[in-house]
């Protein structure tokens, strides 16, 4: 492994997106220095279309020249990258069980409950984002987190979940993820949040909530 | 021990060649159960609960579930024979990336040709061949996108070449023409006893479309 001082680690992103927290918090907790580049996606940067030529978006990681886009894919390279603190179990069949979580969470649960908070409380949307919810609270199956004790690549990947739908809901006055409804699911949330790492790479509440509040505006404005 | 390998899976399935491709070069033996999706099995229903969907491969009683992930935990636990993933931390990245491309593009942009017409099915028909020539791009000069032997890339892609007689027909295209090199790869990696005997015949899979066409009512 290179020493630190040849190692160079950028990454290109975007403060409120929790795409591009899953790469901050991975190399925060494998204790990796790297540069980070907001993106200005009215002016895409030079970098950004040379790096991520195929779907333009953050985040981009950008390893000693080499690049990868697609945060999962990311978080992996990290994770084989700098084995220290695995974030994937070693066993082959509790890792391919936490990949699968990994590409639910992306592929059904992450859509769903995106749908549900920008909903305007359609029965159906709401009702999915709840299935979902239920769904990922099952995956816990009564762990502190989805990694075990500790953190792991499925909490890292879940910080939608964790932090950014509470904020979510509180601006379109619905209750998705709550104590009352997914009791488990609810603590594991609050365990995430209060985790001494996490909570500095966490974009702040209320600059998040303004962020949100003020693109629900305009959407609302544009449908009107 | 003698190792238990039950595949559910549904003989026209992309996603169920993948595996099947990924068992035959490891050459592991296997019990393959064909499910009839419009009655699935108790078993298909409790090893999937989430999805309810083909393929499952069963390990040992233990059920995995998503072809690619399937394909990784197979190169995972036989790892000393025909390695499908390359070592290094990078190549591998890339290739998982080349991986999850075919299934966010190809795909849902070849069952968007097959079922749907004018505007639509014209606009899913040059993002489709876009597609393909940046897939070509990326396999280059290599004799597979793994190199010298089949990878993770190779067998994820090649399946849908058995969809393409049914893309071709109902799309009224010819991808060959569009794309010669991407049809080159194809028969190279037919060559291998592996793919080819993973794979159904194309007019088969082309005459179940026709009849999956006439059932959901497009004409």
């Amino acid at each position: 492994m290179a020493s630190e001082h040849e190692e160079e680690v950028r990454v290109l992103g975007k403060w409120a997106s929790p795409f591009t927290h899953r790469v901050v918090l991975t190399l925060k907790l494998k204790g990796v220095a790297y540069k980070y580049f907001e993106e200005d996606f009215a002016n895409k940067s030079d970098d950004l279309l040379k790096y991520n030529p195929v779907y333009k978006m953050v985040p981009v990681l950008i390893h000693n020249g080499n690049s990868l886009p697609e945060s999962l894919v990311i978080v992996q390279y990290i994770d084989d990258t700098w084995t220290n603190n695995p974030l994937l179990p070693q066993d082959p069949y509790e890792r391919a069980l936490a990949c699968f979580w990994l590409k639910t969470l992306d592929d059904k649960i992450l859509p769903a409950v995106w749908n549900a908070c920008w909903s305007d409380g359609r029965d159906k949307a709401v009702e999915e984002g709840l299935e979902s919810l239920k769904i990922l609270q099952e995956a816990l199956n009564g762990k502190r987190f989805f990694g075990g004790e500790t953190i792991g690549m499925v909490d890292i990947a879940a910080s939608f979940i964790g932090y950014w739908v509470d904020i979510l809901q509180e601006i379109e006055g619905l209750e998705l993820l709550t104590i009352e409804k997914f009791p488990k699911l609810y603590k594991w949330s609050q365990e995430f949040v209060n985790h001494p790492v996490i909570k500095e790479t966490l974009p702040p509440r209320d600059k998040l909530f303004a962020f949100f509040k003020a693109s629900a505006s305009k959407n609302k404005d544009s449908t009107a | 021990m003698a190792d238990e390998v039950v595949l559910l899976d549904f003989w026209p399935s992309p996603f169920g060649m993948r595996i099947r491709i990924a068992l035959a070069e490891k050459g592991i033996k296997y019990e393959y159960k064909e499910e009839d999706l419009r009655n699935k099995s108790p078993l298909l229903l409790q090893s999937n609960p989430v999805h309810k969907k083909i393929p499952v491969l069963i390990h040992n009683g233990k059920p995995i579930c998503e072809s690619l992930i399937v394909v990784q935990y197979i190169e995972d636990v036989w790892s000393n024979r025909n390695p499908l993933l390359p070592s290094d931390p990078y190549h591998r990245a890339q290739a998982r990336f080349w991986a999850d491309y075919v299934d966010k593009k190809v795909y849902d942009l070849g069952r968007k040709i097959w079922t749907s017409k004018g505007e639509e099915q014209e606009a899913a028909k040059k993002e489709f061949v876009e597609a393909l020539k940046l897939l070509e791009e990326q396999l280059g000069d290599k004799t597979y996108f793994g190199g010298d032997n089949v990878g993770f890339v190779d067998i994820a892609l090649v399946p849908f070449y058995t969809w393409f007689k049914a893309y071709e027909t109902f799309g009224n295209f010819n991808i060959e023409s569009e794309c010669p090199k991407f049809i080159a790869w194809v028969k190279r990696c037919l060559q291998k006893e592996s793919v080819s005997k993973s794979l159904p015949d194309p007019h088969k899979v082309y005459e179940f479309v026709v009849e999956i066409r006439k059932r959901i009512g497009i004409e």
